[in-house]
């Protein structure tokens, strides 16, 4: 994959190769995301269930500035989070159904993906508790000399939380390679930022902090790509942390327990027209990165991955209950 | 020691902590110590006093007022592959943590099917008795117990002051330790020698066929002295100090109750829904018919713990209190 250095010509450089992998990647989350709507629907998925339709480009866009090395610690929206790091759909699908060949053994469910072969730390239900470890992750990372970013995703909501501004004062104090990736939809289940934030300019925070911070518009994937890749350059280079707000909008409820009374249709409608999926396929279809065919190739590869990891889902095994106090104490303390 | 003496020396619990502390600097390279006033202060119980002239203040880690986030970077740090120790100044202090420690630090291993552990440990003192009132006496080490997928212990002596932190560093999982700052003054014996001990198992520290008093941290030495009293009057108290308030060893307790046919629960933590309300379920559960007379708790008074001094001894259990107790027991039944 080729990085486009591009400025505001972005498109010009952009290779077909690219183009392909950076609309694949998001509608991969947009059809696990489709996909599990169904299953919850069908009774398949129980739970709280937080879908990420509308913010593919946030996850696609920053996941793009990360090594292999480096480790994400995300939210419980964080099923597009873990897919695009590398965590395989169908032990993101077996998890919510609750199968043992569930990424997390089916012991954590869609709020609490984990992957170690990744490094995705999680999948987080506490509203701000991500952050404190990605700080720690981090510290570990600057005391053993190694150049890592470790990579923490949060919303809105979290801004409000004592430990974000604990984490921003410690990373930025010690200096530590985190990457504050703020994802701002504009509002914390029903309650919009209006209503709970003095000083609604996010960046504005993080800088208070002597943390540099730039607003990304999270609607476009190749805007968030260049901010992240730039930003993650910093962060490795050991400038310390940096906080990247990533301007972007949820088009379906909060959870599925969520009556959506907070706010109107034509304001989610009119979202819906800046969809990161749909304009970034018409740009590149209106300037000639890729065809039709390649289009369609590419939601024909994504609708045999989703069945396939439906399928081994639903072929999944439950854990013996017998084994349910597993994992509460490590198994290899030696006594 | 070929000729089978030991040799012993004498020092205080706090010199204990600190040599324990010191050594697991030396040993292990990815041990460090985090915490507020840890560095350039010598820790607020001078406990760390000295430890950053000599390691530096990469490795003796002042941080900011944070204890989330400094708990939570513990974590985190854990999961990076370092081994921290986390200084939490008193256990009153870690309710603003109390999140990172419950939600996260316990419960990812679980969360997360067994692919993550976090091998931490965090100290803090706990314990009334100094006069510092309500929002600096309390004991809440009850409420760790509380929770599975972490170790509380709870270091009487000061051979588990030195030797229960390695250990505990050793643990794959996180691992609560808990001084009472009562203690830190206090001198104790321990062999020249001394290193890591077990942290499962709960001790016999006084053998004793009438009576089984079952305490912890500093109740012990009231009950130990307790204890003394009582023999003089021909009543052998076995006394038992529990260690580890989770998980808990209970076939030790159940064992001497067999013998004594009575038991005491001696706890600083409140009375409703405390530790020693935990021992005394299990006792009834499990050794029911083995007992002469109804478990009985001592537990400090239900109520914030006061400045004035008359008012926290009555707060809290006493030797009198604990002696008068065992008596009634003892007298009164069987
Ligand atoms: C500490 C905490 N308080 C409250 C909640 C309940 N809760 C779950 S999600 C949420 C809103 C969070 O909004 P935001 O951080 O903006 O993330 P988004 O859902 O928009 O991605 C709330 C209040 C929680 N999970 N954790």
């Amino acid at each position: 994959m080729k990085a486009t250095k591009s400025g505001k010509k972005r498109l010009v450089p952009l290779q077909r190769e690219q183009a392909v992998h950076l609309l694949r990647a998001m509608l991969r989350i947009r059809r696990l995301e489709e996909t599990c709507a169904e299953l919850y629907t069908a009774s398949k998925i129980r739970g709280f269930l937080h879908l990420y339709d509308g913010e593919e480009a946030v996850a696609v866009g920053v996941m793009e500035a990360l090594t292999p090395d480096d480790a994400v610690v995300a939210t419980y929206r964080e099923h597009g989070h873990a897919l695009i790091r590398g965590v395989a759909m169908g032990a993101i699908l077996a998890e919510m159904y609750g199968k043992q060949e569930g990424c997390s053994r089916g012991r954590g469910g869609s709020m609490h993906l984990f992957d170690d072969e990744t490094r995705f730390y999680g999948g987080n239900a506490i509203v701000g508790g991500g952050l404190p470890v990605a700080v720690g992750l981090a510290l570990a990372d600057k005391m053993q000399q190694r150049s890592r970013v470790t990579c923490c995703f949060f919303g809105d909501g979290a801004v409000a939380e004592g430990e974000f501004h604990e984490s921003l004062n410690l990373a930025a104090l010690w200096q530590l390679p985190v990457l504050f990736v703020c994802e701002n939809n504009l509002y914390a289940m029903g309650t919009a930022l209006r209503y709970t934030q003095a000083l609604q300019d996010l960046t504005k925070k993080a800088q208070s902090y002597n943390i540099p911070a730039v607003a990304v518009d999270g609607m476009d994937v190749l805007a968030v790509v260049s901010a992240a890749r730039k930003a993650a350059k910093a962060v490795r280079a050991g400038a310390g942390p940096y906080f990247l707000e990533c301007r972007t909008y949820r088009f379906r409820a909060h959870s599925m327990y969520d009556a959506e009374l907070y706010r109107t249709k034509d304001e989610v409608e009119s979202w819906k027209e800046r969809c990161p999926i749909k304009t970034f396929t018409r740009q590149i279809k209106e300037n000639g990165v890729v065809t039709e065919a390649d289009i369609a190739a590419v939601e024909q590869d994504v609708e045999q991955e989703i069945q396939e990891a439906v399928a081994f889902a639903e072929a999944g095994s439950w854990e013996p209950v017998e084994d349910l106090a597993r994992f509460v104490y490590s198994e290899r303390r030696t006594p | 020691m070929t000729d089978g003496i030991v040799k012993m020396r004498t020092i205080t619990y706090r010199e204990a902590v600190r040599e324990a502390i010191c050594e697991a600097l030396q040993k292990d390279h990815q041990v460090f110590l985090m915490g507020e006033d840890v560095g350039r202060y010598g820790g607020c119980f001078a406990v760390s006093k000295g430890l950053l002239d000599e390691f530096g203040p990469e490795r003796i880690r002042d941080t900011p007022l944070s204890e989330s986030g400094f708990v939570g970077a513990g974590i985190g740090a854990a999961l990076g592959g370092m081994r921290p120790i986390v200084e939490i100044m008193t256990v009153n202090f870690s309710l603003l943590a109390a999140d990172q420690i419950v939600n996260n630090a316990a419960t990812y291993l679980h969360m997360s099917g067994g692919l993550f552990n976090v091998p931490l440990v965090i100290r803090s003192a706990t314990g009334a008795g100094r006069q510092l009132a309500a929002q600096h006496s309390h004991s809440l080490e009850g409420w760790y117990a509380h929770v599975p997928g972490i170790r509380v212990l709870s270091p009487a002596t000061v051979e588990d002051a030195r030797g229960m932190l390695w250990t505990a560093l050793e643990d794959p999982d996180p691992v609560l330790i808990f001084e009472n700052n009562g203690l830190y003054n206090r001198e104790g014996e321990i062999p020249v020698d001394a290193g890591p001990v077990d942290i499962d198992r709960a001790r016999i520290r006084r053998p004793g066929r009438d009576i089984t008093i079952i305490t912890y941290s500093a109740s012990l030495f009231k009950s130990l002295e307790a204890a003394e009293i009582l023999a003089k009057e021909e009543v052998e108290a076995e006394v038992i100090d529990l260690r580890s308030l989770r998980p808990l060893d209970a076939p030790t307790f159940l064992e001497s109750v067999a013998r004594t046919h009575r038991a005491l629960v001696v706890d600083e933590g409140w009375r409703s829904g405390s530790l020693a309300a935990e021992v005394s379920a299990r006792i009834m559960e499990e050794a029911f018919y083995e007992l002469d007379a109804p478990v009985q708790r001592l537990c400090s008074a239900e109520v914030p713990i006061p400045y004035a001094k008359h008012l926290e001894d009555a707060a809290l259990p006493q030797v009198s209190t604990i002696v008068a107790q065992a008596r009634r027991m003892v007298a009164g039944h069987g």
